[in-house]
């Protein structure tokens, strides 16, 4: 599948900005599964902007603009070619072994009802892979995927206790008990196509990643309740969603800040309205 | 338990290099050890040298007690311990740039690769690159205790922001104003180059781009932490600027201080702020301590951070139990120093052990630093040992198990007189370009409490002056 993505997050400030400073994540790489046909960052503002690779592998735009700034907004625009490996993540860039991805981190330690809900999601299945598809099951099953817009993420244990949570966090629950179940397990951020069999979809979405023997590295996304296909447009991969976020940002002044998103993504040619 | 008394051994006899010390003590009036005590305290007072007990909430800051009575070692005794010291050191900087880059100790087997790899002090930020000049551990606070006439083992490697260092020279300096009388009978090695040594150590590992005249200052998380007073004070001696992060910027990966003349390029950052808190748009989001963007100037090599980000994964307790077959494999040698023998909770069998003799062992968190969430098991209450029981059966990984050493004991001035109270050391040990340095001595903590074996100073220790006699 084509997929055009259309993806620009603006910053209104109530006082001028005199510097801002951020770390983009927003630029995917090639590997079996996808190819980037094309992609450009663009921000509205002069800056400098320097590319470069976290330990994840993922591509890392640092971004510097001086002020006085009273908007600005990041705009992404690219097209990658998907296709259909059940969920596979092969031919990727892999700086650091798999066990790193063993670790609690602030958004995914587990309290005791993830643990026994883990145990027990897993409990009637055979293989690692059997049970991560389990697992993957009663996650959809258990938690509800809410928009996104407006909504921040609470981390594992408090979006589980909760019931209802955004795709973000519904990643968190399945990766703090992946974990638990002793798999080494990871976030990933990207973008949806929007297509008939998903619940949440249609834009910036995220999903989670197990590394299993044999297998390597398989897509699981509890959101949708399936392995990421070719709708899936994978960017940034890490620890958690403070590891691969989009964008990490500081600035000196600017007062509170106003957030908004507009995104799409869909099949190239059109037959799917923007989002 | 009888301890090793560092005066008398094991009490009969008088040990060499505290002869004048002894005949000192027998001839002094109660009252004028008491005197000057008290005007030792009012010197610390006047100096304002506090430290902050968290948990503590009647009082934020308090000052650290100070004994009068000196613990000495002798020249040969250090010769062997500074070898020691060395030779640890060494192996801690090479076992960093190893997990970090080749990672040949892992291929080899000489430490389980997930101790390392799902060790949050493991900073993913560092693999793979190269750190200036090939420091890591640029300030090492090693923590040794002494068991016997010969024998000395490490307790813990500080290879993070170790602390102590302005007491070391305090109390250097409060006993000299003190006692000049027993200096005037006793060569002590002095402590007074210590900041002559931090300065040259930090200058030498400047990036390779920088001026031959670095600047360098000192980042401190400001001064509600609880060595704050040291930040200050060690910006002082070293003649650097004291910044807090909110007075760095970082522009296209260089860093800057804000100054009067406006911003002023920094080459070397002695920086007493955590990994964690150290960058906010790549650690801890929450941080309101660190300086966005500056591990972005550190990649680029455009500034030296001291020490470097993601040395806790070499002082981490559970790594610790490892460093003797990481000192052999890295130096080739034998050990010198000696480490307590460990349990590591996370092995079955260990643990069984451990949960069978709690109230033998001294059992430690692995992350925790401090004294805190340590259980002394000769001196824990039922309550305490089978809370520990829980948390070892619930998280066996998180925890290693010691055998409660016996520190050797110092004679101390206490409230019933002199009396025998025990004492570890904390030695600094600096890593620049031009190799190591280390002046004679260190911290002497001391356990002010009878009986007591932790020195810590939120949990009631002291400190002590350090003499290495020259002769």
């Amino acid at each position: 599948m084509r997929i055009r993505i259309s993806h620009t997050i603006g910053y209104d400030y109530a006082e001028p900005a005199r510097h801002i400073t951020q770390i983009l994540r927003l630029t995917p790489r090639d590997h079996d599964g996808q190819h980037v046909m094309s992609w450009r960052i663009e921000p509205s503002i002069d800056g400098r902007l320097r590319a470069g690779q976290d330990a994840h592998g993922n591509i890392v735009h640092s971004f510097y603009a001086d002020g006085p700034i009273s908007a600005l907004a990041i705009r992404v625009e690219g097209l990658v070619e998907t296709i259909d490996l059940a969920g596979a993540v092969r031919g990727g860039p892999e700086r650091v072994p798999c066990e790193v991805y063993r670790r609690d981190t602030l958004l995914t330690a587990p309290d005791d009802a993830l643990r026994a809900f883990a145990e027990e999601a897993a409990a009637g299945a055979g293989t690692p892979l059997s049970r991560m598809h389990a697992l993957m099951a009663a996650t959809a099953g258990r938690m509800s995927c809410r928009d996104a817009s407006g909504r921040s993420g609470v981390g594992a244990a408090a979006a589980f206790a909760a019931g209802e949570a955004i795709a973000q966090d519904i990643a968190h629950v399945f990766m703090a008990c992946a974990r638990h179940l002793g798999q080494p397990a990871r976030y990933v951020s990207g973008y949806v196509a929007p297509s008939g069999g998903l619940a949440a979809g249609g834009g910036a979405h995220a999903w989670a990643e197990v590394h299993l023997d044999g297998y390597g590295w398989i897509g699981f996304d509890s959101a949708n309740g399936l392995c990421p296909v070719d709708t899936h447009v994978r960017v940034a991969a890490g620890l958690d969603y403070a590891d691969a976020a989009p964008i990490r940002g500081a600035r000196q002044g600017g007062g509170s800040e106003h957030l908004s998103v507009l995104v799409a993504a869909r099949e190239a040619g059109g037959r799917q309205p923007a989002q | 338990m009888v301890a090793f008394d560092e005066m008398t051994g094991s009490g009969q006899e008088l040990r060499p290099a505290y002869d004048a010390l002894d005949r000192w003590l027998k001839e002094a009036p109660p009252e004028t050890l008491a005197l000057r005590r008290s005007q030792a305290e009012l010197f610390f007072r006047r100096i304002g040298i506090t430290f902050a007990v968290y948990g503590d909430e009647e009082s934020t800051e308090r000052l650290i007690p100070f004994d009068i009575i000196p613990r000495v070692l002798t020249k040969p005794e250090w010769t062997r311990l500074e070898a020691g010291l060395r030779q640890r050191v060494t192996a801690l900087n090479m076992f960093l740039a190893d997990v970090y880059g080749a990672k040949e100790c892992l291929k080899a087997g000489i430490i389980p690769p997930d101790l390392v790899y799902r060790n949050a002090c493991y900073q993913l930020e560092m693999v793979d690159f190269q750190v200036p000049h090939g420091v890591y551990c640029h300030i090492a606070g090693i923590d040794v205790v002494r068991v016997d006439a010969d024998t000395f083992y490490v307790l813990e490697d500080n290879a993070r922001t170790p602390s102590g260092v302005s007491y070391m020279m305090e109390n250097r300096e409060v006993m000299l104003r003190l006692f000049p009388e027993l200096f005037a009978t006793h060569r002590v090695a002095p402590v007074d180059n210590y900041p002559d040594q931090l300065l040259a150590t930090l200058r030498s590992v400047a990036p390779r781009s920088a001026p031959s005249d670095p600047t360098i200052c000192l980042l401190t998380p400001g001064q509600y932490n609880s060595a704050f007073y040291e930040h200050s004070f060690l910006a002082d001696k070293l003649g650097v600027e004291l910044v807090e992060g909110s007075d760095l910027l970082v522009r296209d990966d260089v860093v800057y201080m804000r100054t009067t003349q406006g911003p002023k390029r920094v080459d070397v950052i002695y920086r007493r702020i955590d990994d964690d808190f150290i960058d906010p748009l790549v650690f801890r989001s929450d941080s309101v301590l660190g300086v966005p963007g500056i591990i972005g100037a550190y990649k680029a090599g455009n500034v030296t951070l001291a020490n470097a980000v993601g040395t806790g994964v070499a002082d981490d307790k559970a790594v610790y139990s490892y460093m003797p077959e990481i000192v052999k494999f890295f130096t080739g040698e034998e050990p010198i120093l000696k480490n307590v023998p460990t349990w590591r909770c996370r092995e079955p069998q260990d643990n069984a052990y451990v949960l069978d003799n709690l109230e033998k062992l001294v059992v430690k968190e692995v992350n925790g630093s401090g004294g805190y969430g340590m259980l002394v098991g000769p001196h824990a209450d039922k309550a305490q040992i089978e809370s520990f029981r829980r948390k070892l059966k619930a998280s066996p990984e998180g925890f290693i198990a010691q055998p409660t050493l016996a520190l050797s004991t110092c004679p101390t001035f206490v409230a019933s007189g002199v009396a025998p109270r025990h004492v570890d050391l904390r030695p600094y040990v600096l890593s620049g370009a031009n190799g190591i340095s280390c002046v004679p001595g260190g911290l002497t903590r001391v356990a002010l409490k009878e009986g007591s074996l932790v020195v810590n100073s939120s949990q009631g220790g002291g400190t002590k002056d350090t003499w290495v006699l020259d002769a």
